[in-house]
């Protein structure tokens, strides 16, 4: 297990009282992310640096010290939960946050129920979280299947594309991602004309990509992500198809486009939770991260930072770090950030906020290195996430 | 016009596409067997090599500025120089014991290697531009093939043909045959056996580097590539018949093509019908389709 434990002492004394409330003599945040598998550019280490970087601008505001620990889940179930039983058994830490990777990060939400502690998940997209397996002990921050995928399906629809074609990755993340994104398009009176089934880490997906034309497509829809996704639109854009058709990734990064190149990628449609250069704000924090990083922040990134000063602010108005307390202050208070305006957390977990619909650039748009977004859209956090009335969580009174 | 309710026009394209796939196939699995034939080596960090190759491309352009079609000589000429550093210092102390040690051994390496490009370029990948002169197609009427596809084709199919004569047909190629059948023989007739088998496992290592540089343009290029496809060349090897040159060059294009008929037929089952081929095989021919019976 890799771990960089970063600590920062702040010793200036606040009031006895909320000194004594602080279990452990101190808070303590562990990133649990992946740091070397395919999830680590879009998370990993770069999300360890967003806490760090929120509990420095926090500043020292408790009498006693924040500390961030992180560690490598290696995107097994197994591995993260016996990090996580660890964390919150021996080493006291309060809160999990990022843990991208479904199958982990719905094993972690189960544990902090169990052990009475938190988790703040971000660069996870998998909607079960917030729905049929909340957990009154779990917010998920960022991004999830549902938003990304259907706000990307009804954008395109009103575009003008009513033919659909799916390429679907062979797990339960594609399949959950095309029969969302079929609900909304159908609903949107588009018809979907064909679907391939790829398996997991394919490396040439002509093959089924040129089933699409055949089909009489004018969207493909990349129900994949990480590596068949950069490869698909390498291969899309290799025999043509851009021309033929518009292309829709369901599950896109910025790190992603920044690997595939504008090449291959522009044009394409895509919906993001936050893009470095947005908002005045948002560049400031984004250029401040490059720094630190090298790379431009993803939204997962993004999202961690908002989410543990969001966490700290809790505590810091309620005086503790139990659980309860500080999740019922976390969602009685909104989200007001450079990630989020007026974000709000539902009794489900979700973390309710703006979307936007995105176009990569071709590269004549791009003035270099990470410019690669057009924001086309933003996506009010109502119509993004799949709404209270269609939940299947249990902690949501129907 | 249609098969199976597919229409023919659908059905060429994936002929030909299972064909270019083919060729990655082939020319990887040539390197394995040729490795395979001399050394007694199964070697499992064939799929690092073919990393390292398209890696090498990309880093020559980006940080030297020199080109795919320079790449495409100097990345295996210098892979294959590794190969053998790596078969002089390492390799060469395991002869003796049992495959299971060199399996082991190259495994290791293979990992070692992933794991520093994972750890300097990260997971996702980096992008290998489309050479100017690779990008454009041709319409074949049933389908449009764009030149990097046929250029990938060509390459593949002229290295394998010039390896084959090369081995089958060449004065150096008999001996190379010779020492892969009896060794201490071809030694006793003055032939420096160890210092061919030092030239046969870089130029084994050189082709997978080769086949690297073809894949950077085409593929994401990223530390875990090899590994995603070197699983399918050993079955490729061993349905052609371990060590057998021309097994695994037909192999490679016919697998290729059953895989890319598979596609269309049943996509999921895309990934694992050659390992069904495989299991067939050996119930059927334990030493391959091609390979010498004991």
């Amino acid at each position: 297990m890799k771990r960089t434990v970063s600590c920062l002492a702040m010793m200036v004394a606040l009031t006895t009282a909320a000194h004594a409330q602080m279990a452990n003599d101190g808070i303590k945040i562990g990133v649990l992310t992946d740091q070397s598998g395919v999830f680590s550019s879009l998370a990993g280490a770069g999300s360890v640096v967003a806490a760090n970087m929120a509990v420095e601008d926090f500043g020292d505001k408790f009498g006693v010290p924040v500390q961030v620990v992180s560690a490598d889940h290696q995107n097994k179930a197994d591995v993260g939960t016996q990090i996580a039983r660890q964390w919150y058994d021996v080493e006291g830490v309060d809160v999990i946050v990022d843990v991208p990777n479904s199958s982990v990060v719905l094993a972690v939400q189960e544990l902090a129920r169990e052990k009475d502690r938190m988790l703040i998940a971000s660069g996870s997209g998998t909607a079960a979280l917030t729905n049929e397996s909340c957990s009154p002990n779990g917010m998920h921050w960022t991004w999830d299947t549902y938003a990304v995928a259907v706000s990307t399906g009804k954008a395109m629809v009103e575009q003008g594309g009513d033919k659909w074609f799916f390429l679907t990755a062979d797990y339960a993340f594609g399949h959950t991602m095309q029969k969302d994104v079929t609900a909304v398009v159908e609903g949107a009176g588009a018809q979907v004309v064909g679907s391939v089934v790829a398996p997991l880490n394919t490396a040439d997906f002509s093959s089924y990509l040129l089933q699409a034309p055949a089909a009489g497509a004018n969207v493909i829809a990349l129900a994949n992500g990480g590596t068949d996704t950069i490869n698909s639109l390498k291969q899309a854009q290799e025999f043509g198809l851009n021309q033929q058709a518009r292309l829709a990734g369901l599950a896109i990064f910025l790190t992603d486009v920044h690997s595939i190149g504008l090449d291959a990628a522009q044009g394409l449609y895509l919906t993001t939770g936050f893009y470095w250069d947005r908002t005045e704000e948002s560049r400031e924090w984004s250029k401040r991260f490059f720094d630190r990083h090298g790379a431009m922040p993803t939204m997962a990134q993004a999202g961690v930072y908002s989410a543990v000063t969001h966490y700290l602010n809790a505590i810091a108005q309620t005086g503790t770090d139990s659980a309860a307390p500080v999740i019922a202050q976390m969602k009685a208070t909104p989200v007001n950030d450079f990630f989020a305006q007026n974000g709000t957390i539902r009794e489900d977990g979700r973390m309710v906020h703006d979307m936007y619909l995105a176009q990569v650039k071709t590269p004549a748009e791009s003035s270099g290195p990470w410019d690669y977004y057009k924001i086309l859209a933003t996506v009010p956090g109502d119509e993004a996430f799949r709404p209270l009335s269609e939940s299947a969580c249990p902690l949501v009174k129907h | 016009m249609s098969i199976f309710n597919i229409p023919i026009q659908l059905f060429s394209t994936q002929i030909m596409l299972g064909l270019i796939n083919g060729a990655f196939y082939a020319i990887l699995s040539l390197g394995l067997a040729i490795i395979f034939g001399l050394l007694n080596i199964v070697n499992f960090a064939h799929g690092a090599f073919y990393m390292l190759g398209a890696f090498g491309a990309l880093l020559l352009l980006d940080h030297l500025g020199i080109n795919y079609w320079a790449a495409l000589v100097i990345v295996p000429l210098l892979i294959g120089l590794l190969g053998c550093v790596i078969e002089r210092s390492v390799l060469r102390w395991i002869y003796d014991l049992d495959h299971l040690y060199g399996m082991i051994l190259t495994f290791g390496m293979s990992l070692v290697m992933v794991g520093i490009f994972r750890n300097m370029y990260g997971a996702t990948g980096l992008a290998y531009s489309m050479p100017p002169s690779l990008q454009g197609g041709f319409n074949l009427g049933f389908m449009y093939l764009p030149a990097s596809r046929a250029f990938v084709i060509v390459a593949s199919g002229l290295v394998c043909l010039l390896t084959w004569l090369a081995i089958e047909k060449t004065r150096v190629g008999s001996w190379l045959r010779a020492a892969t059948e009896k060794p201490q023989l071809t030694e006793a007739f003055g032939i420096n056996v160890p210092l061919l088998i030092t030239l046969t496992y870089g130029f084994g290592v050189a082709l997978a580097a080769f086949a690297g540089v073809l894949a950077a343009p085409i593929f994401s290029v990223n530390p875990m590539m090899g590994s995603d496809l070197i699983i399918v060349v050993f079955a490729v090897v061993v349905i052609g018949g371990m060590g057998s040159i021309s097994g695994a060059i037909l192999s490679g294009f016919m697998l290729g093509l059953v895989e890319g008929v598979t596609k269309v037929f049943w996509p999921q089952a895309s990934s694992t019908v050659i390992f069904v081929i495989m299991a067939i095989v050996l119930l059927v021919r334990p030493a391959g389709l091609f390979g010498k019976q004991d």
